[in-house]
């Protein structure tokens, strides 16, 4: 695609869901899933990559949702927090987050799952320091991060991972 | 803030991506990870008439190792650097230092020719390419051109790319029986850099130059000729390694910002380059 437009047209997955969407060009892919596809679970936060809140998973790697365009996302896999609660991967993690209090307003507890489910699945016994180190791009401003890793942590503790 | 409008390519190939270049009738941006420049058109902080998107290049990424020569595709994400075993066997400086660049969602997408093509001055990889005497490989509808390190960050987010150019690849030699240092001050882990240093040593001879690039501390990554002439040789001892660090911002216009002053960042290089060099040293003891 060599010609120049300011609208483009998208085919993509979301969530297992193939869809076909017109797109401004310069609608990046958290405002995409959010705005036109109800997927609200995904936050916006910075918009400049630094807080995690935006987090998604694309062809199986989790990037920012506010670094990339839509318009990249043709042709590719795209994973929310939504999909993944339901398909029930998260599931280890979500309980251990209830059971050390890592979430109070939530807004980055999307963001958080995916990327401890990230770790997880290139390390499923990842130290404190590597869990620290991973999280280190996410940010939160209730819980003051120890009950995220003690959470992370104890799924980390256990045979195989979430 | 949302980003403004622009009219939105993406080519399949270079030649293609490299005739949307050679249009100047209007301002046209590489978008490759997009980690930088999306980020800076978010807050309209950059407004281009067009957007080259380069990403579907499949030729401008991957990393191998032919005649001698390791090449970095233009295109390859920070999360295949950090992952390759090529890089971490015969680059260990660029092994080390990749692990400071920002979080793993941003090193998904974020790509080695980005950083160098943007050539922030607080940014990692280009104070790894000046260290390593990288050659930066350019292409344009006039050609292609090779251009060293040392010739290459020249300013402010300015670097000898010219406007048509697109950046290709980087060349290394392969420095892993070397000596090598780095170390990184931020204020949060994946931050840029308040102040860093990056440092090739070579002990094949007596007198074999040293090359100490200092980053987040200036308008661009430079380095230090008044720590390297301590470094000659590779083996640097005790008072060698004090040396080089007392002078290590000598002559340099070290640039205050909003994390540190100038002579906060003076101090900082000083103790950064001491730290560095003695880790150096206990690497390489038995």
């Amino acid at each position: 695609m060599t010609h120049a437009r300011t609208e483009t047209e998208i085919t993509l997955k979301v969530n297992g869901e193939p869809l076909h969407a017109t797109v401004d060009t310069r609608l990046n892919l958290v405002d995409f899933l959010r705005s036109q596809q109800g997927l609200t679970g995904t936050h916006v936060g910075c918009e400049h990559g630094v807080c995690g809140a935006c987090t998604v998973r694309v062809d199986g790697r989790i990037v920012r949702g506010c670094l990339m365009l839509a318009a990249q996302a043709d042709g590719c896999a795209v994973d929310t927090i939504e999909g993944l609660d339901e398909s029930g991967v998260l599931a280890r993690l979500q309980q251990a987050f209830h059971r050390h209090n890592a979430l109070q307003c939530g807004f980055c507890t999307p963001g958080m799952l995916l990327t401890a489910a990230d770790l997880l699945a290139a390390d499923p016994h990842p130290s404190r320091d590597d869990i620290r180190e991973h999280l280190s791009g996410n940010y939160c401003r209730c819980t003051g991060y120890q009950a995220i890793v003690d959470a992370v942590a104890e799924v980390a503790g256990q045979g195989d991972p979430a | 803030m949302k980003l403004p409008a622009f009219a939105y390519a993406r080519p399949d190939s270079v030649d293609a991506a490299l005739a949307l270049l050679a249009d100047d009738s209007r301002d046209s941006r590489i978008l490759a990870g997009g980690q930088s420049l999306l980020a800076a058109m978010n807050f309209r902080l950059s407004s281009p008439d067009l957007l080259i998107d380069i990403n579907r290049i499949d030729t401008l990424a991957g990393i191998d190792h032919t005649d001698g020569v390791i090449r970095i595709g233009a295109l390859t994400r920070h999360a295949e650097v950090m992952a390759s075993p090529l890089v971490a066997a015969e680059l260990p400086l660029l092994a080390r230092a990749i692990r400071d660049v920002a979080h793993p969602a941003i090193r998904n997408r974020g790509t080695f020719g980005g950083s160098v093509a943007l050539a922030d001055p607080a940014a990692e990889m280009p104070a790894i390419a000046l260290a390593c005497g990288a050659t930066l490989v350019a292409r344009s509808t006039r050609g292609e051109r090779r251009i060293h390190a040392d010739d290459y960050f020249l300013g402010l987010y300015e670097t000898a790319l010219r406007s048509d150019e697109l950046l290709i690849a980087a060349e290394f030699a392969p420095h892993g029986a070397r000596p090598w240092a780095f170390a990184e001050q931020a204020r949060r882990r994946g931050d840029y850099a308040s102040a860093g240093v990056a440092i090739l040593l070579d002990d094949a001879h007596p007198n074999a130059p040293a090359r100490v690039a200092l980053f987040g501390v200036a308008d661009r990554a430079l380095r230090s000729p008044a720590a390297e002439r301590p470094l000659a040789g590779g083996a640097p001892d005790a008072a060698a390694i004090a040396d080089a660090a007392e002078h290590v911002c000598d002559g340099i216009d070290v640039f205050g910002d909003a994390h540190a002053s100038a002579p906060m960042k003076r101090h900082l290089c000083r103790v950064l380059t001491r730290r560095a060099l003695h880790a150096m040293t206990a690497r390489a003891e038995p």
